[in-house]
């Protein structure tokens, strides 16, 4: 049955990486923007997930990214793709600094309060805070990233620049499941007492949980920065992060191939499907209950961690 | 030895004392147990050592030093494990990451250790693997290990939460009713686990309402009742004391 499941895996990353080839530029895009969605889907993961808070503000993170990119670009020049990790930090000192007063908050309370901050970044965005965000039109000219002297500009790039991020982001972040940390985010979620009654730190788990996903967000937001060349306060609005949300638990909670199909589903099926454009909330919202009464769980739940007894050998990644 | 040092301990929730200045001491090395009628508050004893709960007053020294106000976490790699009195395990992972969940507390790596497996990182995760197995091993769970935690049977969960506690390598562990809900050859048999924890060097503090238990397994007895201490002696002492008999039974006033 693991055999089986990396089968299915092996194929479609064969025919993902292929698709370029046979896909006109419209199409290409399309997957460029779900592989940003899948990165930052991902992101949410951990938080919400593998630890089980209830965070919808994740737009917020994920534009602290993009504009610090935005800003240091095209204010002091500096290659859009060496300003990744200091997107990434940022992001993630925001996030330890927004979380840290309200991490003790529980399930519908924490809720109530991400979305206030995403909408307090928007907003401040858009009141051109601190005279450095452009207000409302944001910000424009942003220079395409350059891979050793090569400029990075067509769809068929970027496709292959975003799924190698994507790529790694998989990579690490599996590996950080099939972990001590993984299984404590894990304890948290299934039930705090027991955990923290288990010595673990629970309020110290849940932050650094915050903190990796702002840290990804922010990397996304630099990808996003390079591929629009322009962004403004309206594409990290509550809606996006509500996009998110809905991504993770429709795919499966704690589950990198169903939030995977879960990006798939909820970013680019609607695009095959434009002329119902105006059905698609309608369908979400249907969709959402269907799974919530029959599959709460998500389409793809994450199948149990395996672990090698036979004591000889290393503890054991897989499936 | 005194491992264990609870004095003039208080507990309120709104106007109810649910501990009223209750002090005892637990010996290193002994089977303690604590008993009384429903609502005795044997169980806010054991959050208020566990840090669950913050004592009003009074004072809790666990090996000399004072807890009070630590968190749980800070309690638990002090050496402390407990179980719980409805079954808390984490019920979609399997038993044997329950267990890991002990080990949590005696492991070091970090998220980014996590994310790039150095060699120190992957053999901590074996050493972790091996003591999980270990603790499984002793309560007779070995074969259950990949079954997930709600699948198992009652009695199995309530071993799995001791593997668990036992996993923290504490030095004292506390059990809230294990016997709770086992038939009586489980009980059997729990009594026997109970005294190779103790063979272990564990110190043992425990909640139970099966009297056979308690009078078999113990060394002390401390008795509560309406959140106060009546009486605190040997099986044989708590047998015969008066007022222990009046709270089980009522008195024949009426």
């Amino acid at each position: 049955m693991k055999n089986k499941r990396w089968i299915v895996y092996a194929a479609f990353s064969l025919v993902l990486l292929t698709s370029p080839a046979v896909l006109n530029r419209y199409w290409i895009d399309v997957l460029n923007v779900v592989g940003l969605y899948v990165m930052l889907s991902l992101s949410l993961n951990i938080i919400l997930g593998h630890c089980g808070m209830f965070h919808m503000g994740h737009a917020a993170f994920y534009a602290v990214g993009a504009y610090t990119t935005a800003i240091l670009n095209t204010v002091y020049a500096i290659p859009v793709l060496w300003l990744m990790p200091l997107s990434g930090l940022l992001a993630g000192l925001f996030a330890l600094v927004i979380a840290r007063p309200i991490i003790h908050l529980r399930g519908d309370y924490l809720l109530i309060v991400t979305i206030g901050f995403v909408e307090i970044v928007r907003i401040a965005l858009i009141n051109n805070v601190f005279g450095i965000t452009g207000g409302a039109n944001g910000i424009f000219g942003i220079d395409r990233p350059t891979i050793f002297g090569m400029k990075i500009s067509t769809p068929g790039q970027f496709f292959y620049l975003i799924w190698f991020f994507v790529a790694v982001t998989i990579y690490l972040l599996r590996k950080l499941e099939h972990s001590r940390f993984g299984r404590a985010l894990n304890y948290i979620r299934e039930d705090d007492v027991a955990a923290a009654g288990s010595g673990i730190d629970i309020s110290h788990y849940k932050l650094i949980a915050f903190v990796i996903g702002a840290v990804w967000a922010g990397f996304c937001g630099t990808l996003f920065a390079a591929k629009m060349t322009i962004i403004a306060p309206e594409s990290f609005n509550f809606w996006e992060s509500v996009l998110l949300f809905m991504i993770v638990l429709l795919g499966g909670r704690g589950s990198i191939a169903g939030v995977i199909l879960g990006t798939f589903l909820v970013i680019g099926l609607p695009e095959l499907f434009r002329q119902f454009a105006t059905a698609r909330m309608l369908v979400f919202g249907a969709v959402m209950i269907i799974m919530m009464i029959f599959r709460p769980e998500g389409i793809l739940p994450p199948p149990p961690r395996t672990y090698r007894l036979d004591r000889t050998a290393e503890p054991e990644e897989a499936a | 030895m005194t491992l264990l040092h609870l004095e003039n301990l208080t507990k309120r929730f709104g106007g109810l004392i649910a501990v009223n200045d209750v002090s005892f001491d637990v010996a290193e090395g002994t089977i303690v147990g604590l008993i009384g009628p429903n609502g005795a508050g044997k169980t806010t004893v054991f959050n208020l050592i566990t840090g669950n709960y913050r004592a009003d007053s009074g004072k809790i020294v666990f090996d000399g030093r004072l807890i009070n106000n630590l968190p749980t976490h800070k309690i638990v790699s002090l050496g402390i494990a407990r179980t719980f009195q409805t079954i808390r395990l984490f019920h979609k992972l399997t038993a044997l990451e329950n267990v890991l969940a002990g080990c949590h507390c005696r492991m070091k790596s970090g998220s980014v250790a996590a994310m790039f497996q150095p060699p120190w990182q992957r053999a901590e995760e074996k050493k972790a693997l091996d003591k999980a197995m270990g603790e499984l091993r002793f309560v007779n769970l070995e074969t259950q290990a990949m079954n997930l935690a709600e699948n198992l049977s009652y009695g199995n969960q309530r071993l799995l939460e001791v593997a668990r506690a036992l996993a923290t390598e504490p030095r004292l562990i506390i059990l809230d009713e294990p016997a709770g809900g086992m038939n009586d050859q489980e009980t059997a048999q729990l009594i026997d686990t109970i005294r190779q924890i103790q063979a272990r060097g564990v110190t043992v503090l425990l909640i139970e309402h099966d009297m056979s238990l308690v009078m078999k397994a113990c060394e002390k007895i401390v008795v509560l009742e309406n959140g106060a201490k009546i009486a605190e002696g040997t099986p044989p002492e708590i047998k015969a004391n008066r007022r222990v008999i009046e709270a089980y039974l009522g008195t024949d006033e009426e």
